[in-house]
């Protein structure tokens, strides 16, 4: 089984600071999602009870992203090669840019089954890039699995939706995302991060993919993304505990949010 | 004539759709339709006929048993054809995520999901959504011609005072069986938690110092008749159920009240209250972020404020 799993670097979150309402991103920095690691886990797993087969990675851009960087660690994990999409169109982009490589991408590759994702990105969590590379390749796709396996002939995904559990199958290829309970991604051995220093990484430019800049062009505009400000009464309540309580306790009834 | 379009999975969700698809509709001098697909696709015609809908478009075609992503956004963008729609506004729950940014890629449409808010600036649809986990809202809008948003569920309320005509429309839709298949379905299993709906919420964070502790926590929650809510850091370790979680990883609530107890107030958590219309916040350092988010505080060891409060309670 051949399967592709596609990762983003994103900034480290925890690191992100705010300074007069903007996101400082200086010196934060660059990581392999979670979400992203759940699912190169998961293809390593599926390789596994597939007896053959491989896992790439697909990752776009360079630059600020420092894809290189972070890739050795997801070769680490288990994947058997690396494709980087490598563009500046791709850093000036939005998902439909990004869906647009990606997917020509994989059609590029032989007998691709699998496409996996995380069910978004640590960062901006759109979930947009995974459904829109389906559509692209004209693949169905099953989002939020929990969990993946080899049922027979078909691939079969477990998901869980707000309130019921659904099990599906499909024979591929298909485009599955992927929930971050679906497994515990392993930690790479000291000995196979060495390793993975020897693994092919391949560098795609847009002309091998048969695009050009303006098939990546953006079809959104972002107005501005500021730290939200909150109105808030900011009441600190004072006296003994019982004081405190008696208080807040009838506060929230005066607000109409108590006692109805 | 330039036409909304809205659908969810959810019924609850659709007629919150239905009624701001309303209000855009009459202030842009568009139309709304509504779509209503699957099982007992047909009962939900008239309800969201009475919170806006001119047209509603049913099918309970046997293509949409699962809800197929690839063949709900094929349905849609056909009768978004149909009926000239230029926005489609889907609920953002699991499956309205799953379908949206398809659809969007069928019709060629800029779209933005998890919206938690929608306005119309100088003609542009202006959706607001939560970046970098939560930490800043981004402002943005689609160039398309074409746009799709998928809006969480209760960003909108459902209103029935200015219903639409409801006028039930077969479409017609020509739809392959996807290759995924449905091949169980059952209850979620674990604790059935609706925080996403709750009007009260008890939150619990890293205050608390031990597993059989939180059931000081639940039982205030029980005495205010409020939903159980934790930060992940507790279900991370397993003190409480993965489904409680707010924030980032977890449910975006707006309850009436939030009482936080011993959060200290992470973005990655508070982003799920911040819709809150009342947040209480209890924590022993007075230099918690939570206090800033909080219309009234208590600072104090909420292993006195607790039973204080149960007290008050009665």
């Amino acid at each position: 089984m051949n399967i592709v799993v596609c990762v983003k670097t994103n900034p480290d979150l925890e690191m992100v600071r705010i300074k007069n309402r903007e996101p400082v991103l200086d010196a934060v920095p660059y990581k392999v999602g979670d979400l992203e690691k759940n699912a190169l886990e998961a293809a390593v797993q599926l390789r596994e009870e597939a007896g053959e087969g491989k896992v790439t990675i697909l990752a776009v851009g360079e630059g600020d992203r420092k894809i290189k960087e972070t890739l050795k660690e997801a070769l680490a994990m288990g994947a058997d090669e690396a494709v980087i999409i490598a563009d500046s169109s791709c850093e000036a982009t939005d998902q439909a840019g990004i869906a647009a490589a990606l997917a020509a991408a994989v059609e590029k590759m032989d007998e691709v089954d699998l496409v996996l994702f995380g069910e978004g990105s640590s960062d901006n969590y759109t979930g947009q890039v995974g459904p829109r590379v389906a559509e692209r390749l004209g693949w169905p796709q099953i989002g939020f699995a929990r969990a993946i396996g080899i049922s027979g002939d078909n691939l079969r995904a477990e998901r869980r939706m707000e309130d019921e559990v659904e099990v599906f199958e499909a024979p591929g290829p298909l485009v599955v995302t992927v929930v971050s309970e679906i497994n515990e991604p392993r930690i790479p051995s000291l000995m196979n991060i060495m390793k993975a220093g020897k693994k092919p990484v391949m560098e795609w430019g847009l002309d091998d993919l048969g695009l050009a800049s303006d098939d990546l062009a953006a079809q959104k505009q972002i107005l501005s993304n500021l730290a939200e400000e909150q109105d808030r009464k900011n009441i600190i309540l004072e006296g003994d505990i019982a004081d405190q309580a008696g208080e807040l306790i009838n506060a929230l009834t005066k607000e109409g949010v108590l006692g109805r | 004539m330039a036409d909304i379009l809205v659908y969810s999975d959810k019924p609850g969700v659709a007629l919150e759709l239905a009624s701001k698809g309303r209000e855009l509709a009459t202030a842009l001098d568009m139309r709304v339709s509504a779509a209503a697909l699957g099982e007992g696709a047909s009962e939900q015609a008239e309800g969201l006929g009475a919170h806006g809908a001119e047209r509603v478009y049913v099918s309970e075609s046997e293509a949409f048993v699962g809800y197929p992503a690839d063949v709900v956004a094929e349905a849609l963008a056909q009768i978004a054809r149909e009926s000239g729609a230029t926005r489609v506004i889907l609920g953002s729950t699991r499956r309205g995520k799953d379908v949206a940014p398809r659809l969007a890629q069928k019709l060629g449409a800029g779209c933005v999901t998890d919206v938690s808010d929608l306005v119309v600036e100088d003609g542009a649809w202006v959706a607001s959504r939560y970046a970098f986990g939560g930490a800043t809202v981004a402002k943005e809008i689609a160039a398309t011609e074409m746009q799709v948003f998928a809006v969480m569920p209760k960003t909108f309320e459902a209103d029935d005072s200015q219903p639409g005509a409801g006028e039930v429309v077969t479409p017609a839709l020509s739809l392959e069986p996807s290759a995924v298949r449905l091949v169980d379905r059952r209850p979620r299993e674990g604790e059935v938690v609706n925080l996403a709906e709750a009007e009260r919420i008890v939150g619990l964070g890293r205050g608390f110092q031990a597993r059989e502790d939180v059931a000081a926590g639940e039982k205030l929650a029980y005495a205010l008749e409020a939903e159980l809510a934790c930060t992940k850091g507790l279900a991370d370790f397993q003190w409480m159920a993965e489904e409680r979680v707010i924030g980032l990883s977890g449910a975006k609530t707006s309850p009436d009240v939030y009482i936080a107890l011993g959060i200290s107030g992470q973005i990655q958590h508070v982003v799920g209250v911040m819709g809150a219309k009342i947040i209480v916040a209890v924590n022993t350092d007075k230099d918690a972020p939570i206090f800033k988010l909080a219309d009234y505080g208590i600072v104090g060891d909420l292993y006195e404020v607790i039973p204080a409060l149960l007290e008050k309670i009665g």
